[in-house]
Order: structure tokens, then C-alpha cells, then sequence
């Protein structure tokens, strides 16, 4: 196996992809959107539960793609539990520098989870793959667009 | 017919000489032997096709049907010599029934726009098939839109055959169009589609035949099948991009009005009005693409000169072959097993989604398509989000299967 292949498919993305973690429907969810990569048929829908205070008291998704989609949206429901609107923002931009430009620095984000950031660095693999970076932003995207207002998001 | 059978007859067609012609296949990916196996997506050109297109730019290139000098004339004899290499192509009667478009995708649009529009009323019916591309699906929903036209859909069984039967039953007095594939992109099927043209005759229902993945494969006969409009695309008869053909058959055609308007497609023009010239000159307003319907002459001439038999034969083999090896890899399920089938073969696996198969195999050199194949309503008939599809072509071996083979070994490794 090649070096970039093996850098892509970690350990943790492999398990996130077979096991994703908070893969369901919350019943008291109030903000969702569906998310659709045409290229690729993936399609999710992400859910999200804000509190009063602007705080995610819940996230989650249904829908299954392809490893990479899977897992970022696996590990994206675990980063974002708890963080505020305002935060979760943030690390979508972040992430999205991560996984498209060679010259991420963590540094000139304002993050305060550098646990976060350090987690989603084994997704930035995809930056060698540029034909699958959407599938590793799809989740990102759609829970931006949950948060937004917007019921849609299509990567293409 | 085992393998070794059809392995034994195959050497007719000399597979070493024509992936010498294709300089593409020398090129490493990845530092990887190529195995490109995606020809139904499209095809590699050969060298006589590259050397064509750069001829007839360096030394006959002119606009056509317009100049009163030599270049033009040159270049106007040669985009029609490419038009009556598509005629003998489909043996169709005449070349005046050949319109040159962009690809399949603009001539069903052609058919849908000109002759839907004018033919077509509310209430009535277009049979299509669940195997169709998105290109012979969409323009019909546009004109569900337009015009209240209802869209009946001929099914298959769950191995992917067509089924002849429930076909016929959706035929009515309210049919007013057949537009079915030849060759499903997706799963391969072969629909027996002289029979179709057959019934659909039987009540005076003109058919449409998507050949896109047909004319690659097989020797069409637009007589023999009797089919009313044929269309298939350059860039995959090892032709190049952006140009493609419509058969039509004369009578239709000359009750057809102009698809777009424009240059080369008029007679005369006044501020008032316009008049039009005769198929097939009246259906290709603008400029045509000149070097691209000369180049897809060339790429005509050398398919049909390595004969249909040896062609076809070299194909099952290599569809048996791999079917064969992909039956050895577990939790690998193939997906369309049609009795009659071109060389085209999809599969998912239990362990890999079809995106991550592709990226793994990528990286051995091996070129797949992963995906819907733009035809999503076949993947929902399938229950299936995608599938990963290699399919064959005239410059493939067993080496090509092998590679494949080893690579979704690897897939396994990494997902198993």
C-alpha cells in the first residue's frame, strides 16, 4: 500500500466509518439540513439540537456514504457536542482550509479545542486526493447549512 | 463456451498491435502499469485518430460549406467524407440521415426538442426503460414539464434482463415514442432491441435507440433493426469529444423543424423571416466541430478494421475472464448479470463503498469508474448508492483483469 493511501485510511477513519458513532434521528432535533455530493450519490441529513444560549446540546446523522464521508460525519458529531454556534462555525472553516490547502496552520485559527483540531488532522489526507476532498467536508457543509437555515446542500 | 475456448479463439484480434497504437496506455500512473478500465465512461484515442485531428489542423483546416477556395473545399469534402463513414457505419440508407451533434446527450435533446415538440401533446406516452442514462431520461422530463407528456418505464428482472414481455404490455394507444438504450451503461445489458423495434412497429410507434454503449461493442445495422432514430457519441468509439450522431430516418426528419437557429442551417434569412435548408444541414446551425467529425471518420475506419467478430470475441472472453476472477474475491457481489451482456461489469463489496474501491485502485494504476453512473433510477431499482463498474474495450487484456483483481484484494486488506 502506498504511503498517501495509508495516510488516508487511518485506523480511526476506518473504525468511524464502520462504526459510526451518534448515527440516528434525535427526536427533539430543531435544526436540520440534507446534504448531497451528486458526483458520488452520497447523501446524509444532519441533525442538530441549539440550545437557548447558542449551545449544541446534540448533533448527530443519518445516511451512509463512502468511508471518508462516514467517518468525517462520525467524528464531526463528536467534536461538535457542546460547542457553541459561534465555535462550530469556526472549525468548519478550519477544516475546510485543512483538507484543501498545503499550508494549514492550525495556529491562525481562532480555536480553543486543540484536541479538536488535532482529530481532525487524520481526515487531512484527503488533501492528496483532491477528487474526494467533498466527500470529507459533505457532513460539514450540511451541518453549516443546519445552522444557517438551509434545508440543502449539494458539494458540486 | 468456457474461457480457455474463447481465450483460444480471441488471438484473432492483435491486441499487442493496437495497444501499440494507443500511446496513452505506455503512460504510468502512480508509477503503476495502467489498467485502464474505464472505456464506457470514455474510450482512449489511437494515434490515427491524434494524427488526423493534428493533419487536418496543420494542413485542411478551414470552415466548411462556406469558402470559395481550395481550404475550404478541402475541409468541407472531408467533414462530409467523415458523414458517409457514419452512414456505412450504421449501414443507414443515406448520409443526408446523419446530423452531427455534440454528443448522444444533444441528439436525444434534438429529438426530444424538435420532434417531441412538435409530435407530442398532453396525455401522451414515451416508453423508456429502468436502464436508461440520465441522457434519455432528462429530456423527456423536460418535456413532461412542457408539454404533460406520461413516461412509462419497462422494467428488468433482478438479474438485470430486459423484460420483453412487460414491455409490450405498456404499450397503448396513447404511445407515441419508444426511446430505449442498446447497452446498458451501468450493468451491460444487452436489450433485444429489433424485437422492441418489432413491437413497437406493430402499432406504429416510432423508436429512439440510445447506442452510446452499443456501437463500441457491436455492428449496428439501422436497416436491419429498422430503428427510427439511432444516436451514439464519437469519444466513445475511440473517437474524440464533442462530436456525436444522429440517425434519423429520412421521412422523420424532413417533418422535423430546426433544433437551433443560426448559421449554416438556413436557406434564406430576411429580417422577417427565415427559410431552411433539408436534412441534415437544417439540424446543425453554426459551425460544426469539423476536426472532431473528421477525427471520429478515422476512429470509425480503424474499429471496423479489425472486424466485428474479433472485436466482440477478445470482449467476452475478457467479460468472462474477469467475472470469473471477481467471483473469486469474497464478500464481492456483481451487480447485472444479463444473459446477453457487453463487456461492462459493475460490483459492489460487502467490506468497501464504491468511492473508497476507486480511490485503492487508483493508486495500483487501475482505472474505474465509482459511482451512480448517471443513472440514478436504475442504483434505487438496485437499492444500491453506487457501484463500482469496469468495463472493457478493444486495447484490454487479462493482464488488465489481473491488476484489477489484485487491487480489490487490496481493498479487502484495508476494509476486510
Amino acid at each position: 500500500m502506498t504511503d498517501d493511501l495509508r495516510e488516508l485510511y487511518q485506523e480511526i477513519i476506518l473504525d468511524h466509518g464502520k462504526r459510526p458513532r451518534n448515527l440516528r434521528h434525535p427526536e427533539d432535533a430543531n435544526r436540520e439540513a440534507k446534504g448531497n455530493n451528486p458526483l458520488c450519490g452520497d447523501r446524509l441529513t444532519v441533525y442538530l439540537k441549539v440550545g437557548a444560549d447558542g449551545a449544541i446540546d446534540d448533533v448527530a446523522f443519518e445516511g451512509l456514504g463512502c468511508a471518508i464521508s462516514t467517518a468525517s460525519a462520525s467524528m464531526m458529531t463528536e467534536i461538535l457536542k457542546g460547542k457553541t454556534e459561534a465555535e462550530a462555525h469556526r472549525l468548519f472553516e478550519t477544516f475546510q482550509e485543512m483538507c484543501t490547502s498545503d499550508e494549514f496552520d492550525a495556529a491562525a485559527h481562532d480555536i480553543e479545542d486543540a484536541d479538536a483540531i488535532e482529530r481532525l488532522q487524520v481526515l487531512a489526507g484527503v488533501r492528496q486526493f483532491p477528487m474526494r476532498v467533498k466527500c470529507a467536508t459533505l457532513a460539514w457543509h450540511t451541518m453549516n447549512a443546519a445552522l444557517e437555515g438551509e434545508e440543502k446542500v449539494s458539494t458540486e | 463456451m468456457s474461457a480457455s475456448t474463447v481465450a483460444a479463439i480471441a488471438p484473432a484480434l492483435d491486441v499487442a498491435k493496437i495497444r501499440r497504437d494507443f500511446p496513452i496506455l505506455d503512460r504510468p500512473v502512480y508509477d503503476r502499469r495502467l489498467a485502464f478500465l474505464d472505456s464506457a465512461a470514455s474510450a482512449q484515442k489511437p494515434r490515427q485518430v491524434i494524427d488526423t485531428i493534428r493533419q487536418a489542423m496543420e494542413e485542411e483546416y478551414a470552415n466548411v460549406h462556406r469558402g470559395a477556395y481550395w481550404l475550404s473545399q478541402r475541409a468541407t469534402d472531408r467533414f462530409e467524407t467523415a458523414r458517409e463513414t457514419v452512414a456505412r457505419f450504421l449501414n443507414a440508407p443515406s448520409s443526408d440521415e446523419i446530423v452531427f451533434t455534440r454528443n448522444t446527450t444533444e441528439a436525444i435533446n434534438l429529438v426530444a426538442a424538435s420532434w417531441g415538440r412538435t409530435f407530442l401533446k398532453e396525455g401522451d406516452e414515451v416508453v423508456i426503460s429502468e436502464i436508461e442514462h440520465h441522457a434519455n431520461i432528462v429530456p423527456w422530463h423536460l418535456l413532461k414539464r412542457e408539454k404533460g407528456i406520461v413516461l412509462r418505464v419497462a422494467p428488468v428482472d433482478e438479474a438485470g434482463n430486459f423484460l420483453l414481455d412487460r414491455f409490450e404490455d405498456l404499450l397503448n394507444d396513447r404511445t407515441r415514442l419508444v426511446a430505449i438504450t442498446h447497452v446498458s451503461n451501468a450493468i451491460g445489458t444487452i436489450v433485444p432491441v429489433a424485437e422492441v423495434i418489432r413491437a413497437a412497429h406493430r402499432r406504429d410507434v416510432p423508436v429512439l435507440v440510445d447506442g452510446s454503449q452499443a456501437a463500441p461493442h457491436m455492428r449496428v445495422d439501422v436497416q436491419a433493426l429498422d430503428a427510427d432514430f439511432y444516436v451514439f457519441t464519437g469519444h466513445k468509439v475511440y473517437g474524440p469529444t464533442g462530436i456525436g450522431v444522429l440517425y434519423g430516418r429520412s421521412e422523420l426528419l424532413e417533418s422535423m423543424p430546426p433544433y437551433q437557429g443560426g448559421g449554416e442551417m438556413i436557406q434564406t434569412v430576411s429580417y422577417e423571416e427565415s427559410t431552411f435548408k433539408e436534412p441534415p444541414f437544417r439540424f446543425e446551425a453554426g459551425t460544426p466541430a469539423i476536426v472532431e467529425a473528421i477525427g471520429l471518420g478515422t476512429a470509425i475506419d480503424y474499429l471496423q478494421a479489425l472486424g466485428w467478430e474479433n472485436v466482440q470475441a477478445n470482449e467476452q472472453m475478457l467479460l468472462q475472464y474477469a467475472t470469473e476472477r471477481l467471483r473469486e474475491i469474497p464478500g464481492l457481489r456483481i451487480v447485472g448479470t444479463a444473459r446477453d451482456k457487453a463487456a461492462i461489469l459493475s460490483f459492489v463489496m460487502d467490506c468497501a463503498h464504491p468511492h473508497d474501491i476507486g480511490t485503492i485502485l487508483d493508486r495500483s494504476g487501475v482505472a474505474i469508474r465509482a459511482g451512480h453512473h448517471c443513472a440514478q433510477p436504475l442504483m434505487e431499482r438496485f437499492e444500491l448508492p453506487a457501484t463500482a463498474r469496469a468495463s472493457f474495450g478493444i486495447y484490454n487484456t487479462r493482464d488488465d483483469v489481473d491488476q484489477l483483481t489484485e487491487a480489490l484484494l487490496q481493498v479487502r486488506e484495508i476494509f476486510g
